[in-house]
């Protein structure tokens, strides 16, 4: 029972377990915080961007100055954007039987595990983690293939001319793995292999184990995984939330009586109120606009977005903002959208309610309707004719490298009329806005991350009572910029078992019953004898059957009729070809009674002598001698069968089989 | 013997008010409630009383399940659960919990408002009766308690239709409700696994027709509506606010399209844009095609088709009409029926299944006479057209189902007598599994043989199947051990382990058999002439000379002694355990036997 863990990053996990000789992916996270080390892909040809100067080593030698450009004091790669993916040398990858994906967020590195590793299992996600993660992987491809860069830099990745490189170039981990992005096709092929499930569905894995997804309460479809067999139960907690925004709330529940409880995708944020955060949005994004400024917002298509939205319809009219324009820019803008009205069944209860009336689950439709709201799939096309400023611009990428938000940054950055304002955790805001200092505009932090936080873990973990925990090791200390913060890391008993980025662990657990079936002949036939009050007890003799992993137990066949007159064959010829096994024998012999049978049976000058641990039955003529003692019996005769048979069947007869 | 009973209160031999009890392992389910459309009186719903005379309907049953919002199958549901009385859980999918309240408020309005009937179920009976409904998932393993769980399948016919299967240990019963086999313009096909219930309960509407391909009646009901048209007629087509009327109102809509057509068609007021509106927001119960597509075009979003007003039916020219309800048996559709029925210009098009005793089911079976209220008589003369659209499987489909599930017996309901009695012929025979078709309140009973689940410990286990991987036992192997019955619970485990676990002692019993063997040399030699011997014969067989002189087979143990009295005879002591006592008793016949010369 093994997990090796492909991913160090807590919030983006890839781990592979093996149970019961079936190999499972949990997840597999894509890192897209490599990116940060890239210059941004303008959309309009920057000249800010396209006059920074390459970037010279301490000892004046200029070969990198095509690959490296110098942009206010850091130092980036001018190179198509890449992604540092999960491991893929610690086991071979062909051999995953199955993937499971928990949500939309933690499958973006999926084509490159299917497509390129040999991959021919089975993934199992929910359809609403399928319908948004394709358009994630749909808005990241369009934005990285729509702005074609001649250039791909390799040399800085040199193990040796990346050590002469400054931080954080020189401590990026593993830049031999990085890899640019995939395309479309892949994506097609590799969102081909995946089957949908629904929340508490059991699907069955060879017979041998049984998977059923959970809701995990963070996002539209997003899940928990059991993995259980009938006596094992392996619980994968990644990305949950157990505050009420739009999903449908956590099934804690189901959780209990986890042997081994697997805890990842935490929030990132420990320390921020998502509910104060989003009054902090509204208010920042108000004032920004009343004061004739425009207000930027990096974001996914899907997620918080959908929560953000509904914040602002209740708020724009109060606000006196009704007449500001909010654009949603996009290639997946209007898919999202729409898609997001379609899963009334994921939702919360609220929002399920108005589904039946029949309503849009979500007020954007009104917001829409309204023309509150535009959606566009990019700033060419008929954005262009629409755009009237002051507005709130919502468009991605989060980690400003890529996607219509470079255009944005790059128009309003000079102006400190304009707000740029971060919801999106996944990304440092500093290093986001490093390659556009020095900016006017004002930077508004306001990371909203609706995931757990370590008062609902360690409440959640004394709600489930699991026997072990296994974390990320980043879980188990306290982050490393708030030392003294030992409240931020998971408290619990026993202590976790943490795990790092290629690692493996062998997970504490042993494995000591199976199910097997009766058929219901063989359970007619069996004979229980009560041998304590309460407990009885059948020998069972029976043919054992093993197919798909299940296990049946069957009458074994009458045996075959000796044939009549059939000759005796040499002696060689009848060796035992197989040995019938004979049960286990318990009891003990009560002598006095022995004897007296003894004598009924004909066995007429019986004596007994007492011997230290029991006594010695002799029968004189017959030169047989039995030693009786508490937990044996012991025949010791001429070789005379028939009364060996004899004396065996009358001992057998004192004793209880097993 | 464990059994499995099945009621129908309703829908046996018969179609309408669905509803079939079915006990299984000592719980008790409800499958359907529906309504009666051929009755006005008591026979409309199905009889409770059966179930209790006096108790509370909640202490006899431990779930309701309802398959598909069509009335039929809950129309009796607000009846059954506020005013005979019932608080247990009712299960059915998201979209019938949203569907199924509209139209049994419709139902309300039309039987109290409309005919003027009391003692009938109020609105707020209907809101008190949906607050005990429960949706499911598609595929969700819902536990109702610690033994019984449903699970639900996709079962085309109308949005959000299942089939629901019903479990309790290793017994199991699926239940069809309405289903369909073929994809359609909306729906996909109905879809179950390989899940080997120990009964199948389905519908047989359809149990005799094998209908031809889906393409032809298209273009037929097509090519009737186009002619009607053109010759400035006007048609009318019942249906169901919901289920058919969308799949024609797709197949009108693109044909208009294509064929540029101008005439209007409306769609009956009231439920309609509503309904429509449940199908844009359930579209993931729709079809691959509509799913995929729904964010480019929404094919709920009807371009030709209007909402209809009364006003409209007396309006010269030609027109499509869809209109509620479906049989002709009440409502806005009997109302244009009876304003257009006199014109031979006109057409009426029956698309579904009508119940004997509506205006519907009496035009189709040739009535031009109808008796209306009031001893009116109705001279039909417009055409009356019968295109079966409804989405119940076929013969075929049925056959089709079996075969997918792979039930241990089948058991037909919501069909007519003759016809169900052919198809259970056909299902004997094709499948070799027993079929019934009771009538309502008779009851069959199927004996189930359960496998008993067991626990067997991993070593007893292992060293089992250790044992059946060698290459040369290709036999099924025999496997010994105890089974420990304890509260309720059953562990199969080696016997060694039986006895520590009751804290017993093994009882060792063992033999020595002295054997006289002829042979004046010395001792050491009398065992190598015995060991070789053995070695000779007993080929599979770990023989071994030990250096104290002894020679072990297996775990049997032979010493060599001289005779006390007389040189020339050699003793052998052979001794076993019980265990061995087969190969123990054939190693001292064997010896016994004497060596054979020259070893």
């Amino acid at each position: 029972f093994f997990q090796y863990c492909l991913s160090g990053h807590p919030t983006l996990p890839c781990n592979v377990l093996k149970f019961k000789s079936t190999t499972i992916m949990l997840d597999c996270g894509l890192d897209m915080t490599s990116t940060l080390n890239f210059l941004p892909l303008p959309l309009v040809q920057s000249p800010r961007l396209s006059r920074l100067p390459g970037w010279v080593l301490k000892d004046g030698s200029t070969f990198l100055d095509k690959e490296l450009k110098e942009c206010s004091g850091h130092v980036f790669v001018d190179s198509v954007p890449e992604f540092c993916l999960p491991e893929t040398e610690l086991l071979d990858l062909s051999t995953v039987d199955v993937i499971l994906i928990s949500n939309y967020h933690c499958m973006m590195a999926l084509p490159y595990i299917t497509e390129y590793t040999g991959f021919t299992g089975t993934v199992y996600a929910t359809e609403p983690t399928v319908q948004i993660g394709r358009l994630l992987m749909e808005e990241l491809v369009n934005s990285i293939e729509r702005v074609p860069k001649a250039q791909s830099a390799s040399m800085w990745k040199n193990k040796d001319v990346q050590r002469l490189l400054p931080a954080p170039l020189k401590d990026a981990v593993e830049v031999s793995m990085w890899r640019k992005c995939y395309t479309m096709p892949e994506v097609n092929a590799a969102l081909s292999k995946i089957q949908l499930v629904g929340y508490s569905q059991k699907i069955e894995l060879f017979g041998a184990l049984q998977v059923t997804p959970l809701s995990s309460g963070y996002a539209l479809g997003s899940s928990n995984w059991i993995i259980q067999s009938h006596y094992e139960k392996v619980s994968y907690v990644s990305g949950s939330s157990l505050l009420t925004t739009h999903p449908q709330p956590m099934d804690q529940a189901s959780l209990k009586n986890s042997d081994v409880l697997i805890l990842t995708g935490l929030t990132q944020i420990p320390t921020a109120n998502p509910d104060g955060m989003v009054g902090e949005f509204c208010s920042n994004l108000a004032m920004t606009v009343r004061n004739g400024g425009n207000v930027l917002v990096p974001c996914y298509p899907s997620g918080v977005i959908y929560d953000l939205l509904e914040c602002l319809y209740q708020y724009i009219d109060s606000a006196g903002l009704s007449n500001i324009p909010f654009y949603f820019i996009s290639p997946v803008a209007n898919s999202s959208l729409e898609f997001s009205q379609i899963f009334a069944e994921w939702l919360c209860h609220n929002k399920q309610t108005k589904v039946y009336l029949p309503e849009p689950p979500f007020p954007h439709a009104e917001l829409i309707q309204t023309n509150k709201l535009k959606h566009y799939p990019s700033i060419h096309g008929d954005f262009s004719n629409d755009f009237k400023q002051p507005c709130v611009v919502f468009t991605g990428h989060p980690s400003l490298r890529f996607g219509d938000v470079v255009h944005f940054m790059e128009l309003w950055g000079k102006s400190s009329l304009n707000t740029v304002i971060f919801t999106e955790p996944d990304f440092s805001y500093l290093d986001a806005l490093a390659p556009y200092q020095p900016l006017a505009m004002k930077c508004v932090y306001c990371p909203i991350d609706t995931r757990l936080n370590f008062i609902q873990v360690s409440k959640l973990l004394k709600e489930v009572q699991p026997l072990h925990v296994v974390c990320p090791e980043q879980y188990t200390q306290p982050p490393p910029t708030q030392s003294h913060r030992t409240d931020l890391m998971i408290d619990c008993q026993p202590p976790p078992m943490s795990y790092r980025r290629a690692e493996v662990l062998t997970l504490p657990y042993k494995r000591r019953y199976e199910k097997i079936e009766i058929m219901p002949d063989l359970a007619d036939s069996l004979v229980p004898m009560e041998i304590k009050p309460g407990i009885s007890l059948a020998t069972v003799s029976a043919v054992l059957h093993t197919k798909d992993n299940k296990h049946v137990l069957q009458l074994p066949p009458k045996p075959p009729q000796p044939t009549v007159g059939k000759k005796r064959k040499r002696v060689s010829d009848d060796v035992p070809e197989c040995k019938p096994l004979k049960p286990l024998l318990s009891g003990s012999i009560p002598v006095d009674q022995f004897v007296q049978t003894l004598e009924k049976h004909g066995f007429s000058d019986v004596k007994v002598e007492d011997t230290a641990k029991g006594h010695i039955v002799l029968l004189q003529e017959a030169e047989t001698l039995i030693q009786i003692e508490e937990d044996s019996t012991h025949i010791i005769c001429d070789n005379d069968e028939p009364l060996r048979v004899k004396l065996r069947d009358l001992v057998l007869k004192f004793l209880q089989k097993f | 013997m464990p059994e499995i009973k099945v009621t129908p209160l309703g829908a046996g031999q018969d179609v309408g008010r669905s509803c079939i009890l079915v006990s299984i392992a000592g719980k008790n389910v409800m499958l359907d409630c529906g309504m009666h459309m051929g009755y006005n009186d008591d026979r409309r719903f199905p009889d409770f009383s059966y179930i209790t005379q006096n108790g509370r309907l909640t202490d006899f049953l431990d779930c309701v399940i309802i398959s598909h919002f069509h009335l039929d199958h809950c129309g009796a549901l607000p009846y059954f659960s506020e005013m005979v009385g019932y608080d247990g859980p009712i299960y059915m999918t998201h979209p019938t919990k949203a569907i199924c309240p509209i139209l049994l408020e419709d139902y309300r309005k039309i039987t109290v408002d409309k005919k003027g009937e009391i003692n009938f179920f109020t609105s707020q009976m209907i809101k008190d009766c949906m607050k005990k409904v429960v949706a499911v998932h598609l595929h969700q393993t819902v536990q109702v308690d610690e033994e019984l769980e449903i699970k639900a399948y996709y079962a085309g016919h109308v949005l959000g239709a299942a089939m629901f299967q019903i479990k309790v240990g290793c017994e199991s019963v699926v239940y069809t409700g309405d289903y369909n086999m073929t994809p359609d313009r909306h729906l996909g096909a109905a879809w179950i696994d390989k899940c080997r219930p120990d009964l199948l309960i389905t519908e047989s509407t359809y149990a005799t027709t094998i209908r031809d391909s889906k393409r032809c009646r298209e273009r037929d009901f097509l090519k009737k509506v186009h002619e009607t048209v053109e010759r400035g007629g006007k048609v009318l087509i019942p249906v169901f606010a919901l289920g058919r009327a969308q799949e024609l109102c797709i197949l009108l809509e693109t044909f208009w399209e294509r064929m540029n057509l101008k005439a209007p068609i409306y769609f009956s007021t009231g439920l309609t844009e509503k309904a429509n509106h449940y199908y844009k927001l359930f579209i993931t119960w729709t079809n691959q095609k509509i799913r995929k597509t729904f964010v480019q075009r929404n094919m709920f979003e009807f371009k030709h088709i209007k909402a209809f007003d009364r006003a409209f039916a007396d309006n010269p020219g030609p027109m499509v009409v869809f209109a509620t309800p479906g049989m002709l048996h009440a409502g806005q559709s009997l109302q244009i029926f009876k304003k257009w029925a006199g014109n031979e210009k006109n057409m009426v098009i029956m698309p579904g299944y009508c119940v004997q005793g509506t205006v519907g089911h009496k035009i189709l079976s040739g009535q031009r006479k109808l008796e209306m209220e009031g001893r009116q008589i109705l001279e039909v003369k417009m055409q009356v057209e019968y295109m079966s659209f409804s989405a119940h499987a076929d013969a075929k489909g049925i056959m089709q189902l079996i075969r997918q599930a792979e039930p241990r017996h089948v058991l037909l309901v919501h069909g007519e007598a003759k016809k169900m009695e052919f198809l259970k012929q056909k299902i004997e025979q094709e499948f070799h599994v027993s079929c019934y078709m009771p009538a309502n309140g008779e009851t069959t009973t199927i004996v189930t043989n359960p496998c008993i689940p067991v626990d067997i410990s991993l070593g007893l286990l292992k060293r089992e199947t250790a044992l059946g991987l060698l290459p040369e036992v290709k036999k099924p192997q025999l496997m010994h051990g105890s089974l420990i019955m304890k509260d309720n619970s059953f562990r199969l485990v080696s016997p060694e382990q039986a006895l520590k676990e009751l804290g017993l002692t093994e009882h060792q019993l063992r033999f020595t058999c002295r054997v006289h063997i002829q042979d004046p040399r010395k001792e050491h030699e009398t065992v190598l002439r015995v060991y070789n011997h053995l070695k000779a014969v007993l080929k599979d067989y770990s023989v071994q000379h030990l250096p104290d002189g002894s020679i072990t087979v297996e775990s049997i143990l032979i010493q060599a002694t001289a005779h006390s009295e007389d040189q020339g005879t050699k003793v052998l002591l052979v001794s076993w355990t019980y265990q061995d006592e087969e190969l123990g008793s054939y190693l001292t016949a064997l010896l016994k036997k004497g060596l054979p010369q020259g070893t």
